[in-house]
């Protein structure tokens, strides 16, 4: 396959941003905007906008008026902690459209281009990256999506879930909510309710889906919310990798991210879904950032299917999300490879589940916490053997390191047997990176900062090479300067 | 006393007087030593001497500090130089106890080493290629398994590997002062012969050698131009090869014995 090419981040010229955040800026377009706050009204207008079918519109209203009905707020049980949030405060639809979704690229606003070109995501057919492709979001709305043709011609339907409510309305109806119910939890009754966009894919039984498919977010209105919904679904016998990546502008405010992903792999069908989470995440103060509240879930439904997560998590200034697997079909695979890191007030609070259903199944947890600055960082994770699930494994290893003094690691496994035939295994290590390692690496000639990145890239090697190759390199770098000032 | 290729003219290390601590231990009391290009010197002493304390310090980790005295490196202050810019000038540590390094792998380690060495020295980063030959080349020498280049430095390596593989280092990145701190120790006859043969290799009258050991075994294969042997954190003899065998031959307590009752000292 084609080595795809990833987001370049040499994104910005200001020179004050690269040592800070880098996306940080915010592009002049005058939104489409839907009154602040949250009524049926507004789920109605979201809705409208986007020629929903009936049928959905109720979906949404059941989640809007289950939501209305929990008596307690967000979940308090993850170890971050953060004010009441108003969600009468914060505008649920944000368009950078001021009439209908544009038929061609030629539409489309050139600031907007701009601002993809900006964030190395080049969005004209003629300067299109390699063996991937795009789908660009922008607040609430899908702004193109690229190599349409290629993906065509294999049958591959990419496009944006409001798109895809149109053109398959069977698939959306069958799938929707069916990993993540909007009964859920807290954030994903919300999003149910108020989800703008966000990717939609399939992938006909039998294809091995031949690039990358990639959606880039990017959150620009002021407080503005962004609630994206994301549904892969691989039939039969297929394959596909899907990488997803995100940045917001730099704001005083906290932004709410709150995010449902559902994946399904049928028999046979392997997704494999890589994550670049570089949400905006506050200046060293901790004044804005992202709360990135976000459920992930897929479900291994067939025989010998394969759900696989990555996840580079270093944006936010808070996260909480577990991408988790429900390994449903007998022999099916679960798998979750995550490098998470906090800096300066930053506070992660992230892990997975993996649910066995199906005998023989299998799941694999490699969980890397990098804690710098005052940043806490939590691993939580829930290994599940129903009893149905004969001979089950698991093998779960989490590794903390920390990075100074005033930060914090903590490892919270949760593990449920249920059938005695399963085999668990369990590891973990909280490690600093150590004054020897750092002379060692000194005296062959390399700098104390260089050497320090060399041992938290060495820690995380494991997770990264689980990433497409040019993503990797973009993963380090990511680190690189989500440290700066932690480290050298 | 003769020594091969040696040139007077230019000494590449001069210790004087250098006191060092580590926390509120004073370890090296006074020790003085002179290494030329071209040179191999072997430091000997029994345990506790302050061998290591030595050679850490010339190096300069961190927590081995100098109270007193002076190190010239080309007659530079070597003390003022940071850790990697001492290696950068052409120091070199084979560690008696390498570290691991979980995900840092051999090749790419040496190659960022190199790298960091030839940009100081003004030079382009060498080809891949080059690269791969030449270590597969010294690690063969070495008789080390070429996959143990792909594996993570020190991680799960046997004792005697560890010590091929610091061998193995100098011989790629071509230092110009090697300090060797005991390399022999921990390793089968057969592989000290192997390390001593990429050591005499490395002897050129452009480089300089100092080991430090506890035994006189390795001085068989590497014929030492002067022998110095350490006793609490001073240099009380200094001699020849003949001396490493006298005191092998005597064991420390003889030296002692000698140094206390204030008998002959030659520097």
């Amino acid at each position: 396959m084609v080595a795809p090419k990833v987001i370049s981040r040499k994104a910005t010229t200001s020179k004050d941003l690269e040592k800070e955040y880098k996306w940080g800026f915010v592009t002049p377009i005058e939104p489409d905007l839907a009154p602040k706050g949250l009524n049926e009204d507004i789920v109605r207008l979201i809705s409208r906008k986007k020629n929903e079918p009936e049928w959905l519109l109720e979906w949404r209203l059941k989640a809007y008026r289950y939501w209305t009905s929990l008596k307690y707020g967000e979940p308090r049980w993850a170890k971050v902690s953060f004010p009441p949030i108003d969600y009468q405060d914060i505008y649920y639809y944000s368009s950078p459209f001021k009439e209908k979704r544009p038929e061609s690229l030629d539409e489309v606003d050139p600031e907007l281009v701009e601002a993809f070109r900006k964030l190395g995501i080049p969005l004209e057919e003629q300067k299109k990256l390699t063996g991937v492709a795009v789908d660009a979001v922008f607040d609430s709305v899908s702004v193109a999506t690229t190599l349409q043709k290629t993906l065509e011609e294999h049958g591959i339907i990419f496009c944006s879930v409001s798109e895809a409510v149109e053109k398959c309305p069977e698939l959306v109806r069958k799938y929707l909510g069916s990993v993540v119910p909007y009964t859920d939890n807290f954030f994903a009754s919300l999003n149910s309710a108020v989800f703008s966009d966000g990717t939609f894919a399939y992938v006909p039984p039998g294809v091995r889906c031949p690039v990358e498919l990639m959606t880039y977010f990017r959150i620009n209105t002021e407080g503005s919310g962004q609630f994206e919904r994301t549904l892969i679904i691989a039939d039969k016998g297929s394959y596909v990798s899907y990488l997803e990546g995100c940045t917001a502008p730099m704001r005083k405010t906290h932004q709410l991210h709150a995010a449902v992903v559902e994946l399904i792999a049928l028999d046979d069908a392997e997704i494999k879904y890589s994550t670049l989470q570089n949400w905006y995440p506050g200046d060293k103060e901790g004044r804005g950032g992202v709360y990135n509240f976000v459920t992930k879930r897929g479900k291994a439904a067939g025989r010998n299917s394969k759900v696989s997560w990555t996840q580079v998590e270093t944006g936010s200034a808070i996260t909480w999300k577990y991408p988790s697997v429900i390994l449903q079909g007998d022999n099916s695979v679960g798998e979750f490879y995550s490098v998470a890191l906090v800096n300066n007030h930053q506070q992660a609070d992230t892990g997975t589940k993996m649910i066995h259903l199906g005998k023989n199944t299998r799941s694999t947890i490699i969980a890397k916490g990098i804690s710098a600055g005052q940043g806490s960082n939590t691993y939580r994770g829930l290994v599940k053997i129903m009893p149905s699930a004969a001979n089950a494994r698991n093998f779960t290893r989490c590794d903390s390191l920390l990075i100074g003094d005033k930060c914090a690691a903590h490892t919270v496994p949760y593990i449920e047997v249920r059938n005695p035939t399963a085999r668990m295994e369990h590891e973990a290590t909280t490690s600093k990176v150590s004054d020897d390692q750092l002379f060692y690496l000194r005296q062959r000639g390399i700098t104390e900062e260089q050497a320090q990145y060399m041992i938290i890239n060495g820690f995380c090697r494991g997770v990264f090479q689980e990433l497409p190759f040019e993503f990797a390199m973009e993963a380090s770098q990511l680190l690189k300067v989500s440290l700066e000032g932690a480290v050298g | 006393m003769t020594s091969r290729g040696a040139n007077h003219n230019r000494p590449l290390l001069e210790v004087r007087d250098l006191h060092v601590s580590v926390g509120s231990v004073e370890i090296l009391k006074g020790l003085n030593l002179t290494v030329n290009l071209g040179e191999v010197h072997a430091v000997m002493g029994p345990n506790g001497s302050g061998k290591s304390t030595l050679t850490n310090a010339l190096a300069g980790k961190p927590e081995y500090a100098v109270t007193e005295g002076k190190v010239l490196y080309r007659g530079k202050n070597l003390l003022e130089m940071l850790p990697e810019e001492r290696a950068r000038e052409g120091l070199f540590l084979a560690f008696q106890y390498p570290v691991e390094l979980p995900g840092i792998r051999v090749r790419e380690f040496l190659r960022t080493a190199l790298d960091a060495l030839r940009e100081h020295r003004g030079l382009d980063k060498g080809s891949l290629r080059e690269f791969n030959k030449l270590l597969q080349e010294k690690a063969k020498e070495l008789g080390l398994d070429e996959e143990l280049v792909k594996r993570s430095v020190n991680e799960g390596f046997s004792g005697g590997e560890k010590k091929r593989h610091e061998i193995l280092q100098m011989a790629v990145l071509d230092p110009e002062l090697a300090l060797l701190d005991e390399t022999d120790s921990g390793l089968d006859i057969d592989a000290l012969k192997v390390v001593a043969d990429a050591v005499n290799k490395f002897r050129k009258p452009d480089k300089a050698i100092l080991l430090v050991t506890h035994y006189q075994r390795i001085l068989n294969y590497v014929t030492p131009d002067f022998v110095h042997v350490l006793i609490d954190g001073r240099i009380v003899r200094s001699g020849g090869r003949d001396l490493a065998l006298e005191l092998e031959a005597k064991g420390y307590e003889w030296i002692r014995d000698a140094v206390e009752s204030g008998r002959e000292i030659s520097v």
